[in-house]
């Protein structure tokens, strides 16, 4: 087990400065996570400008992997379409979970893949990933990937 | 006198770690430093010897055959039981029934006495401090009933006012349930003075004593509760046993809990006849072995001697609040006078995750989370904490360890 390539630099940094933290009064669309049996929980709020994430905003109290990923997805998607941060997060879901994946292709977001040598914390990382699609769906009740 | 003699000669523990097996274990390169026994403690080999010798040797069903096996099984049954009766000083065997743990004995009562004298209108008492086993039952009954919980608060130091207490004993108080020790704080409660508040309103005591009997002596007539229930794996013995002790009196007026053989004498389609206690209350073939295992786990204790396992576990406590004290960032939380040999703390900047994975990379066996004590958590407003809880074979070297593994997961992560 190497810590080392689970709290990878970039992890660390977007733990101690999360990008896009806060809320967004313009937002068009809402989604909260919550693993209650570990404790991670966030608020994403994301402005849709027809097929474009123009912008989004998350708050977040949790452990440094499921913050780093709300904040490394957060800098990933802006300005993205709903088809491209649908690509991204299946790219993302099958790196976290071992599955073949051009983690390469995903540039700060490879910063993740030691993650999936750490089985308990896969979930951590994921929150952020399913809570997004929770919001660009509409959906009403909290994501959880417990 | 013999007691405080006993509690004079120290502990060898490195004679005791020898009996465990699986302390030779390492964990990702380190020596395993074992440190989370309030959520599962580890097993000697005379435990496991024990367990395995019966099933190699003595094993078949009990109390129904007259071949020699079945009868050995039965006496290391029954014996077990009387193991039992002597380690809580019960005045009976036949008060002592055998469960699968903490959770199903707190069931039992809540679903056998609970269901037949908790009526609508009626309250039930429990503290802020209760594991979820100690809650949720009386919730599920309070809902079956129509009854109330009212929940006696904690201080931020998380001990329990005893006149918070007692001002909720109120006339439609019917039980009282609440922890010996704390499993998230280790806040031990003066269990005998809330026994003799509620015995002398007719309220009927229900204490959860999983995390005291590993401990501390436990006398449950000189307590004076009308249950106490404990889980063999949190004793050195092994999962999937318990026990929950009744007084008499108040077992015999129990209707059934579970059906089935064993807990009848005759069953016709006329109706059926029940068995005397205790076995009116363990339905079907037992976990005979893990009786086995819960009356080796007991013998085990008591050529240590319990007195000197507390001494060599106090001095654990304080040593590691000492060290842990010195320990940027880091609050502890549960700090009452009276505590049980465990401590919980948060560390500013880290999340226990983030702490619990960096641990374990280190070999140190920690829990993070809410320790099935959410309303613990809520009160002190955090999602959770990080527990190191101490049992017999922990020296003060796992916490150095531990506390260097803190500061490498400081460095790293704040």
């Amino acid at each position: 087990m190497d810590l080392s390539d689970l709290y990878r630099d970039v992890i660390v940094d977007h733990n101690r400065s999360p990008r896009n933290r806060g809320r967004l009064p313009s937002a068009t669309h809402h989604a909260a996570g919550d693993n209650p049996l570990c404790g991670d929980r966030l608020q994403l709020d994301v402005e849709l400008s027809g097929d474009e994430i123009r912008d989004l905003r998350f708050e977040c109290s949790g452990c440094a992997i499921s913050t780093a990923s709300a904040s490394l997805l957060s800098e990933a998607v802006k300005g993205k379409s709903r088809e491209e941060a649908a690509e991204i997060f299946g790219a993302v879901h099958r790196m976290l979970t071992g599955e073949p994946a051009d983690v390469a292709a995903l540039g700060k977001l490879a910063a993740l893949a030691g993650v999936r040598e750490f089985p308990a914390r896969v979930k951590c990382a994921s929150l952020a990933w399913h809570t997004l699609n929770a919001a660009l769906a509409g959906g009403r009740d909290p994501v959880t990937t417990e | 006198m013999a007691a405080a003699r006993e509690a004079a000669v120290a502990l060898d523990v490195a004679r005791l770690r020898a009996g465990f097996p699986v302390l030779e274990r390492r964990i990702n390169g380190r020596p395993l430093a074992y440190l989370d026994n309030a959520a599962s403690s580890q097993q000697p080999a005379a435990v496991i010897d024990a367990v395995a010798g019966y099933a190699r040797a003595h094993h078949a069903n009990v109390h129904r055959g007259v071949h020699t096996l079945s009868q050995e099984a039965t006496a290391l049954y029954e014996g077990a039981r009387e193991k039992v009766r002597g380690f809580v000083n019960a005045a009976s065997a036949a008060e002592v029934v055998f469960v699968r743990g903490t959770t199903e004995a707190i069931n039992l009562v809540a679903q056998s006495y609970g269901r037949a004298r908790v009526a609508a209108g009626d309250e039930i008492v429990v503290t802020r401090l209760e594991h979820h086993s100690n809650i949720v039952p009386w919730q599920l009954l309070a809902a079956q009933a129509g009854a109330t919980l009212r929940v006696v608060p904690i201080d931020r130091r998380g001990a329990v006012d005893f006149e918070a207490y007692l001002a909720l004993l109120g006339p439609r108080t019917r039980i009282a349930a609440f922890a010996h020790v704390s499993n998230a704080l280790g806040t031990v409660l003066p269990a005998a003075d809330f026994v003799a508040a509620a015995r002398e309103r007719g309220i009927a005591t229900v204490v959860d004593g999983a995390q005291a009997v590993p401990h501390m002596g436990v006398d449950v007539q000189a307590l004076g509760c009308d249950f106490y229930a404990f889980s063999a794996h949190k004793m050195y013995g092994p999962t999937g046993i318990g026990v929950l002790y009744a007084r008499e009196a108040v077992l015999a007026e129990m209707p059934p809990w579970q059906g089935g053989g064993d807990m009848i004498l005759t069953v016709s389609f006329e109706g059926s006849t029940w068995n005397t206690l205790p076995h009116r209350f363990e339905a079907g073939t037992p976990n005979v072995a893990g009786a086995v295992g819960i009356g080796a786990a007991i013998d085990y204790l008591g050529s240590i001697g319990i007195e000197r396992i507390a001494a060599h576990e106090a001095g654990l406590l304080e040593y590691a609040t000492a060290r842990l004290a010195g320990v940027d960032g880091l609050e502890l939380v549960g700090t009452a006078p009276a505590k049980s040999s465990l401590v919980s703390f948060t560390v500013a900047g880290v999340h226990p995750h983030d702490l619990g994975t960096v641990l374990d990379s280190r070999g140190i066996a920690v829990r993070t989370g809410h320790h099935c004590a959410m309303p613990v958590m809520e009160f002190f407003g955090i999602p959770a904490t990080t527990r190191a809880s101490f049992g017999l074979y922990n020296t003060r070297e796992e916490i150095d360890a531990l506390v260097d593994a803190l500061g490498e997961a400081i460095g790293m992560l704040r």
